[in-house]
């Protein structure tokens, strides 16, 4: 049954992640297997402290798995790379640096020609709304423009794979939406490779081809679905049934889960 | 209105009054204070001379004076701050140095600046040389455990981004690392100005033969308290100027802490 299939963008081998926490053995991950195909948008759903921030630094190589492997494009990650780009929860910003010196930070430090990504630069300010603000620094932005910075920074290395570690989270529930249309419109532009943290369950389903729920700690992977969903996508679908009813599926999931996790405590 | 009037002048003037007024009535024992109006007329002589005679050391020689210590400050500090921010990013950024320098530097901290003296001398001489090293292992230590400090306080996630972005060792230190730890080594250098300050008095005391220090020790031998007051001021007024041209400089060059969001 097992048919030939084309590399996945990002995939998880039977990974364990263990912490020492003050000379304890903490389980953070457990026999993850898990997978992100070519140009699909997944989001991992899961609550806090379950593990799934570890999971994606484990990507992004700013951690390495306990047991099990973690390949980007078939190949191991070793470590941090520009063909993983990562939108923190912080922006992150470097605050000496202008909106502009910050968006090509990456394509100098790799010695990119300024004539190879200046046409991108322009086009991603244009993308992400920060034309105008150019020469500003990150002091002098709100929490959402900050956050586009962070955005523009990484696209514009045309990253195989965008890693977002719930990057709207710290935002208040307006800036959040417009945010979430904005990273649609962007995602429509070139369908990128994107795995999405989030704890929100109205975020993941309105943005992602397939949602996983994870356990709480030790984090597993419940189950996968898939967000079958017409696209574009904008803000008003979270209104539509098809959304509920997938909404509700995913509820049951996650109070199956903090039941099963309340009564282990009680243990 | 209240903002417009200068209320820092306001302690300066009571203190100068209490000091008057405690010289004029005999509160102190006679002789040994100076009033206030005696020290200003002595100063105002050692900064522009006297008509007539100028064969007193206290007669318009008070700009070479200054220039002489001036000069020492800023030769020592320069060389404690070409040493010690170079050498507090190595500490702080490589574990391997830390080990190796770090605890030596701790130790060798808290001997006072004071008793290197003979040391120095001994090594030095009566000479600049002497006063060099006093005034710029004084003005180092603050220098680098500042500098040390801010490299260690950099944000992790800082780092992490640079690495995502492509930057290698080098790159993170010359962009990352030093400008976050920039901060914290303008108050290793304004620390290590008034450290030096104080060095250089001590050093010209007894190390050299000329600047505010030898005359400060001088004036007290020959009984001249007006001129050591005077001095003291001198070093007091000398002091906070460097200290604002270094906060100033620093506000320059850290202008992106200082702005606003636009909402």
């Amino acid at each position: 049954m097992a048919e030939p299939r084309p590399v996945p963008a990002v995939q998880l081998v039977d990974v364990w992640k263990e912490f020492l926490k003050r000379g304890r053995r903490v389980e953070a991950l457990q026999a993850i297997d898990f997978a992100v195909e070519r140009n699909e948008f997944a989001a991992i759903l899961g609550p806090s402290g379950c593990g799934k921030s570890t999971l994606l630094n484990m990507v992004a190589g700013f951690d390495r798995p306990t047991r099990g492997r973690v390949l980007v494009g078939g190949e191991p990650v070793e470590g941090p790379d520009p063909r993983r780009g990562v939108v923190f929860q912080e922006p992150a910003l470097f605050p000496w640096y202008t909106v502009l010196d910050n968006i090509t930070f990456g394509p100098r430090t790799v010695g990119r020609a300024p004539a190879e990504y200046r046409p991108r630069v322009e086009a991603l300010l244009e993308q992400v709304g920060l034309r105008g603000f150019e020469s500003h620094y990150p002091a002098e932005l709100s929490g959402g423009m900050k956050q586009r910075v962070g955005i523009a920074r990484v696209l514009v290395m045309e990253p195989q794979v965008l890693l977002m570690d719930e990057p709207f989270g710290a935002l208040d529930a307006q800036t959040r939406s417009l945010m979430q249309e904005l990273l649609l419109s962007v995602w429509e532009r070139r369908h990128q490779t994107v795995l999405f943290i989030t704890h929100d369950i109205e975020e993941a389903l309105l943005l992602a081809d397939s949602v996983s729920v994870m356990t709480a700690r030790p984090g597993r992977i419940k189950k996968r679905l898939v967000v079958d969903l017409p696209r574009p996508r904008t803000l008003e679908l979270t209104t539509s049934g098809v959304f509920n009813e997938l909404k509700r599926e995913v509820l049951a999931l996650i109070r199956e889960e903090s039941v099963r996790a309340a009564a282990e405590k009680g243990d | 209105m209240s903002r417009r009037i200068p209320w820092f002048v306001l302690l300066p003037l009571l203190l100068l009054a209490l000091w008057h007024l405690a010289v004029d009535r005999q509160w102190t024992p006679p002789g040994i204070i100076p009033p206030p109006a005696q020290v200003a007329e002595s100063w105002f002589r050692w900064i522009f001379g006297a008509p007539g005679r100028s064969l007193s050391p206290y007669s318009g020689t008070w700009v070479a004076n200054v220039l002489y210590s001036t000069r020492r400050v800023l030769e020592g500090f320069l060389i404690a701050a070409a040493v010690g921010i170079p050498m507090g990013l190595l500490i702080g950024w490589n574990r391997l140095v830390s080990s190796l320098v770090d605890p030596s530097i701790q130790l060798f901290r808290p001997v006072p600046i004071t008793a290197w003296l003979p040391f120095s001398i001994a090594v030095f001489g009566i000479y600049d040389a002497s006063a060099l090293f006093l005034i710029g292992l004084g003005a180092f230590y603050p220098i680098v455990v500042n500098t040390t400090h801010g490299v260690r306080d950099t944000n992790l996630l800082l780092l992490r981004a640079a690495r995502m972005l492509g930057a290698g060792p080098a790159t993170i230190v010359a962009k990352v690392v030093l400008p976050s730890a920039l901060p914290s080594i303008f108050t290793g250098l304004r620390l290590g100005v008034g450290v030096a300050w104080t060095a250089v008095i001590v050093a010209e005391m007894i190390a050299v033969k000329s600047g505010l220090g030898y005359v400060l020790w001088d004036a007290y031998y020959v009984g001249r308290m007006d001129i050591c007051v005077a001095t003291m001021f001198s070093v007091g007024l000398l002091g906070f100027l460097s200290d604002r041209v270094i906060h100033a400089l620093s506000r320059l060059v850290l202008r992106w802490r200082t702005l606003e969001a636009h909402g």
